[in-house]
């Protein structure tokens, strides 16, 4: 391949003329993102958009900005989703599909990678985002700016992923991108490189926002709130970060040794000289397994406060909810070889991470049990977040029973590489995690924006995705055990079509859920008026994020709320505790808002674009910009600013003017309906 | 530092922390991902170590005495460093970089040591490229090299700043932080001439 | 914030604790490298004794330089130590572990 000393590999033929599905998305994104920059130019939001958001480093903005960024990758990863389900529905015997090969595996590859990376992680990251320093009763993050930082670089790695689409192609490689296949050898074009950049720099941010959380969940809780009375929903975020941090420098490692394997001729895991790509198997998993229960344990705190606001009661088995979280923070770095049972390992060695397997699967059936027995003679209210939340416990048993099925050795053998692991890992992750933060995000809307979802389009939605996912998934399980693997992009089995067909009509009606979802807020944003939350507190909850206005002032807490009990809230609301402070106040630090984290987020995009077509100019030069710009950041003394008393006292009685019901009124309803 | 101790109604101490003391925690939290980072590579290495695929093996490549001195220099660059910091908890400025000075020359020195190891092997045939254990073992002392050369460029910045803004909190801070990184970058060392160098040549 | 800023670092830092964890440090390097360099020990015993010193050394960095110790401040810094170590033991043996056994089980001839 040759490399100009300008453009590196990069030449005009990387853009996929030939391709008309590629080029037509890449069309009709250009319109549309053209649309929306002259939409805003018209509208002079540009502004607006700039000072309030792209430079904040207000918790709740940046919270915002992951959701909306995770929905949008959402519709990319689902697109892809429909594509392959339509495909495989077609592509038997004689029938040739409409994809070919080497466009089919990156579709399946930027599938898993985008689903994963760069919509559960960042959706959950929004919502923990908003909802934690509000939970803890704190007024921002310990590192308010580096927040920022994090959410730029996750973006600037996603839009590594987009662009692969326009320039250049994706990996083939699957997700997980095992080695020799993605060595330079046997996958010379960049789509491997894109993969492994964007996973390597979007990892750097998360790992930060595990530090960031961790730390403020540690030392910013308000006085009183003992590690025993912080709701569960920061509980589980507290282990997520654990897991976080702790398990994403394993995937930097195996990246920089793959990329070092492309970029410099090293042999890590190569086929030849001393090279040892089971190794690349085992790194992967160690950081691979963690990383299922980062994005579903925060599901798991979401499920929990919802259960217990729409039972109307306390959460049954706080602390052994608590400890079963804990006990995952250890068992799931034990697991890791279940993925590769059959790479040739010993009885011995799969015996202990089968059994261990079966282990992890104890803590979270205590989770489950808990949450039938918070719901078990509740007053239970079904609203569409708890409807997602019962979606899940059934989904996710029976997705469960699947797993400890795999657990064992010998059946793995059987069920290893099938479509039966297919609809294994989509059972646990789509009820696991995605329901979750659908979940969540339905509850906490009106505490972000001050208005509730409708809820007749939400629970269309959530019937549609549910009946969708049942329809899709569990013929692949059929499949699994009829023998058919997964990734084929072709196939001579008759007998396999009909249940591909079911599952192309169950991914249409998930169609129809995604679709509801977005009727759904459209809808919502028409009548906010009627849909209006007027209490702060629209759903009777029990945490500090619902005894504050919604949407809440951007300082938070206008004073440091005490804690007396482990539902916060709830107490204060029993015993006619007003939540609201009142004058004199004491003047407020906050952060000042810094653009600095956009420009590390675009030298990163840069760097990362850079490094995949070997532009070696660019690369130094983003890198030297990056570090720059953090001398910059830290001989910079003037990153905080105060709020006098009176200005205090003035935004409160702002916030509070959306507030027409005070929570006394609420208490008393309380006190007459008990 | 402000560790005001807040009693709530129901008598448990709860600390509230300063913003600089929180990034001084969450830098040792970053010093733990860091430990979890060479752990893989020293795996990695552990690995690799036997598939020397016809190149050389340690046994043939390793000078301890070379590697001694490396660590001797890394360790009395590790030393002034605390005595820098002694100094910024006297609040003075002009002792604080004087120490600050041989601290980055000895690291200095290290990092050169190890690009003429690193050249002379590749000089010779024995780069990465050659073979698994020869990838291996660039990769974990090369990233250990890495940290170090950050940490001197970290150390020239603070430098400049302890010049020019004199010992501000921001500036303690950071110079806490670096001096954490860098006595932990000596810890990582020990790791790797046990595991890499002593154990390699037996 | 200037205030407690001067009263956080008086406490922990004295030349004594550099003093001596550097003498330490220094001793157990050359023993060390002695070991090996003497060839006064072989087989497992040389592998058990670099070890031990690498390990001591480790301890003796970790107090006297990085001031780690069991005070209710550093209760967090400690536990997070805790668990890094059993993470890595976790990660380093668990790998060994699993390659070697694959290794002995794939390549019987190698």
């Amino acid at each position: 391949m040759t490399t100009s000393a300008l453009f590196g590999r990069l030449t005009l033929d990387a853009i996929p003329y030939q391709n008309p599905i590629i080029m037509t998305t890449v069309g009709t994104v250009t319109v549309l993102g053209v649309l929306l920059v002259a939409w805003l130019t018209y509208q002079r939001r540009w502004a607006y958009l700039w000072n309030e958001w792209f430079t904040s480093v207000d918790h709740k903005r940046i919270g915002i900005m992951y959701i909306i960024f995770s929905v949008i990758m959402m519709l990319r990863g689902f697109a892809d989703a429909i594509m392959m389900r339509t495909h495989q529905a077609l592509a038997q015997g004689l029938g040739q599909g409409y994809l070919p090969p080497e466009h089919y595996d990156q579709i399946f590859s930027a599938h898993g990678t985008i689903m994963i990376i760069f919509v559960a992680m960042p959706f959950f990251i929004g919502l923990m985002n908003y909802v934690v320093p509000l939970q803890i009763g704190a007024r921002d993050v310990a590192y308010p700016f580096l927040n920022s930082v994090s959410f730029w670089l996750t973006v600037a790695s996603g839009l590594m992923v987009m662009v692969s689409l326009a320039v250049g192609d994706f990996s083939q490689a699957g997700w997980s991108g095992y080695p020799p296949y993605s060595e330079l050898k046997f996958s010379p074009s960049t789509g491997v490189d894109y993969w492994m950049w964007s996973l390597q720099l979007g990892g750097i941010g998360t790992l930060v926002t595990g530090i960031n959380f961790f730390v403020t969940i540690l030392r910013m809780r308000a006085p009183g709130m003992s590690l025993m009375k912080m709701p569960i929903f920061t509980w589980t975020i507290f282990v997520t970060t654990v897991l976080i941090m702790f398990s994403f420098p394993v995937l930097t490692v195996t990246l920089a040794l793959l990329a070092m394997d492309r970029y410099l001729d090293m042999h890590f895991f190569t086929n030849e000289l001393g090279g040892n790509q089971m190794m690349f198997a085992n790194l992967f998993w160690i950081w691979g397994h963690p990383e299922v229960y980062i994005v579903v344990l925060p599901a798991f705190g979401i499920f929990s406060e919802v259960v217990s606001t729409f039972s109307h009661k306390r959460l049954f088995g706080y602390a052994s909810m608590v400890y079963a979280t804990i006990a995952i923070a250890i068992l799931s770095f034990v697991v890791w070889l279940h993925h590769f049972f059959t790479m040739g390992s010993g009885a011995n060695v799969n015996a202990f991470f089968g059994i261990a397997t079966m282990v992890i699967a104890v803590p979270t059936g205590v989770k489950v049990f808990n949450w039938l027995f918070t719901m078990y003679r509740g007053r239970i209210e079904f609203t569409t977040a708890m409807m997602w939340s019962i979606g899940f416990i059934i989904t996710f048993a029976v997705g469960g029973m699947t797993g400890v099925l795999l657990a064992v050795p010998g059946a793995d053998y059987m069920l290893h590489n099938s479509e039966f692991l297919v609809a294994h890992f989509h059972n646990m992750l789509i009820p696991g995690a995605l329901f979750g933060y659908f979940a969540g995000y339905n509850y906490w809307f009106p505490k972000m924006f001050g208005f509730r979802l409708d809820e007749k389009w939400g629970k269309r939605s959530f019937w549609s995705w549910i009946v969708g996912f049942y329809l899709a998934f569990m013929p692949l399980y059929a499949l699994g055990f009829m023998g058919m693997p997964r990734r084929m992009s072709h196939y001579d089995n008759p007998y396999w079509q009909p249940y591909l067909i079911i599952a192309l009509l169950g991914t249409f009606l998930v169609a129809f859920g995604i679709f509801s979802q977005i009727m759904q807020l459209a809808v919502s944003i028409r009548q906010r008026h009627a849909l209006r939350d007027t209490t702060g507190d629209v759903w009777g909850s029990h945490s500090l994020e619902w005894s504050i206005p919604s949407p809440p002032a951007f300082y938070n807490f206008a004073k440091t709320p005490v804690v007396e009990d482990l539902y916060a809230f709830t107490y204060m609301k029993e015993n006619g505790i007003n939540p609201r402070a009142s004058a004199p106040f004491a003047p407020i630090h906050m952060p000042r808002n810094s653009s600095i984290g956009v420009f590390i987020g675009l030298f990163t995009f840069t760097l990362g674009f850079g490094l995949v077509w070997h532009v070696w100019w660019l690369v130094v030069g983003s890198l030297f910009a990056i570090m720059s710009l953090l001398v910059m950041r830290s001989s910079d003394d003037n990153v905080d600013y105060e709020l006098s008393p009176q200005q205090v006292a003035l935004y409160e009685a702002q916030a509070y003017q959306s507030v027409s019901q005070p929570v006394d009124q609420r208490t008393q309803d309380l006190a007459t309906q008990g | 530092m402000s560790d005001t101790t807040v009693i709530n109604p129901h008598g448990e101490a709860e600390h509230s922390h300063s913003p600089l003391d929180n990034q001084l925690f969450g830098f040792w939290l970053y010093l733990m991902t860091d430990c979890i980072l060479f752990a893989s590579l020293f795996a990695t290495y552990a690995v690799l170590k036997n598939n020397n695929a016809g190149g050389p093996t340690g046994h043939e490549i390793f000078e301890l005495r070379y590697v001694f001195l490396e660590t001797m220099l890394l360790l009395f660059s590790s030393f002034f460093n605390g005595f820098a910091m002694i100094n910024l908890s006297l609040n003075k400025v002009k002792q604080t970089v004087l120490w600050l000075i041989p601290t980055m020359i000895f690291g200095l020195g290290f990092i050169l040591m190890e690009i003429n190891e690193f050249s002379r092997l590749i000089i010779e045939g024995n780069g990465p490229d050659r073979s698994g254990f020869l990838s291996g073992f660039f990769g974990l002392v090369g990233t250990h090299g890495l940290h170090v050369s950050v940490g001197l460029i970290w150390m020239t910045v603070m430098v400049i700043q302890l010049l020019q803004k004199g010992i501000t909190p921001g500036v303690r801070s950071r110079l806490l932080r670096l001096s954490l990184f860098w006595h932990f970058l000596d810890v990582v060392w020990i790791g790797v001439f046990t595991v890499v160098y002593l154990m390699g040549v037996m | 914030m200037s205030h407690s800023d001067t009263q956080h670092d008086v406490h922990p830092l004295s030349a004594k604790s550099y003093v001596v964890g550097f003498s330490l440090s220094l001793l157990l390097t050359i023993a060390a490298f002695g070991a090996v360099m003497s060839g006064a020990l072989t087989g497992v015993t040389e592998i058990v004794a670099v070890v031990l010193c690498a390990v001591l050394q480790i301890y003796v960095q970790l107090h006297y330089f990085l001031h780690l110790d069991g005070s209710s401040e550093q209760r967090w810094n400690v536990m997070s130590f805790a668990y890094t170590v059993v993470i890595i033991a976790l990660i380093v043996v668990g790998s060994l572990w699993i390659t070697y056994n694959m290794h002995k089980l794939m390549m019987p001839g190698a």
